[in-house]
């Protein structure tokens, strides 16, 4: 499995990147070149990249993916005035925090952290996956909220997408 | 004509390296050093995609690509190297 | 002149100014994980917009001249973003833990979680 996921993955990325060669599409040449290396490529990952890849091909994930970068997109134009505000002004009250998640496995923790790195304010430090928590850089903590019980102030609606594009 | 308008667009993002630059050789300790170098890598993308489109050359972008997955590793090393080692 | 280059103009100042405040938050802020927020979002917000900039150039020269090199350009600039997009916070993310590791306090910080659950492994 592992390997018919790196497979297709590498040659739609060859089809990607030799796109209008010959007139609009592809010559045959590169076609067979691509299945080739996509070959090479699938052998020489396949004990690399873990035994779950294959659900990375199913297409209602990709459909998730797709709905989701408008909300990371909103989230990160927020951010960036957010941001640009603070650079001007330079009023900034930082600090660390730790904000306790509801993740179960890897790829929830990669998009959640890089989600909330992208968004608003805030910075990620580190996972904690053992206690089920991670430790958030806010650059401007609100008065009373050195302690959040959920990620609700510092992820906004992150969390739930996160758990359900990662599953 | 729109060429020229890449061009001076890709000149004001050298000048942002430059600023970027003079934190790299200002900043007090060595992660601020890196974290000039990381935004440096991001503005030379910047600037390499906005060439290609200047020069009409498509190989400057791919160069960017390339540029981009590489220091990617080169951050990635040099944040091991500082956490304790490559081990 | 259309509303093509206008949209193109658009995009470019929204890309340069990030960029370069970007580049002045490294100056602006205090310490190395302020200095992070900065310079990783706003670099990366200005870059998409670089990218969208040129795509949009390259399908309009495509739309008017047929030539393919145009559609290749397009499609390398999109992969070029996917790649900064996925790489960009994660760097930022091992800077981070690397800087506080290595024993870089955040400076004037109200609360300072991690450092109290490193002290209390005994680090």
């Amino acid at each position: 499995m592992p390997f018919i996921a790196a497979f297709i993955l590498s040659y739609l990325l060859w089809l990607v990147l030799t796109a209008g060669t010959n007139g609009l599409l592809w010559s045959t040449q590169e076609l067979i070149a691509g299945v080739i290396f996509s070959l090479i490529v699938g052998y020489a990952t396949r004990d690399v990249i873990g035994e779950k890849a294959g659900r990375f091909l199913n297409p209602v994930k990709w459909l998730g993916f797709i709905v989701y970068s408008p909300v990371l997109f909103w989230g990160m134009v927020k951010a960036n005035l957010h941001v640009a505000w603070l650079v001007i002004t330079g009023k900034i009250r930082p600090g660390i925090v730790r904000v306790p998640v509801d993740l179960e496995n890897d790829a929830q923790y990669t998009i959640m952290s890089n989600s909330i790195t992208l968004t608003p304010g805030t910075l990620t430090v580190d996972a904690c996956p053992e206690e089920k928590a991670l430790y958030v850089h806010w650059i401007k903590i609100p008065e009373g909220m050195e302690r959040p019980q959920s990620s609700e102030p510092v992820a906004g609606p992150f969390e739930k997408w996160a758990r359900r594009l990662g599953r | 004509m729109m060429e020229t308008v890449f061009f001076y667009a890709a000149l004001v993002v050298m000048i942002a390296g430059l600023i970027t630059i003079l934190r790299i050789m200002l900043g007090p300790s060595v992660p601020d050093r890196v974290v000039g170098l990381d935004t440096l890598n991001t503005l030379v993308v910047a600037g390499m995609v906005l060439l290609g489109a200047a020069y009409d050359r498509t190989i400057y972008i791919d160069i960017a690509i390339v540029y981009a997955l590489l220091s990617y590793i080169g951050t990635l090393a040099i944040a091991r190297y500082l956490q304790g080692g490559l081990a | 002149m259309n509303w093509v280059s206008y949209l193109i103009y658009a995009f470019l100042a929204i890309s340069l100014t990030f960029n370069t405040l970007g580049s002045i938050a490294l100056h602006r802020f205090p310490d190395v994980y302020t200095r992070l927020h900065g310079a990783t979002k706003c670099t990366t917000f200005g870059t998409i917009f670089a990218v969208l900039a040129v795509f949009t150039h390259a399908l309009y020269r495509l739309h008017v001249t047929g030539d393919p090199k145009y559609l290749q350009m397009a499609l390398h600039s999109i992969v070029a973003l996917l790649a900064l997009l996925l790489t960009n916070p994660t760097g930022a993310h091992a800077i981070a833990k690397a800087a506080h590791l290595s024993g870089y306090k955040p400076v004037k910080a109200v609360v300072d979680a991690y450092e109290e659950k490193l002290g209390g492994e005994g680090r």
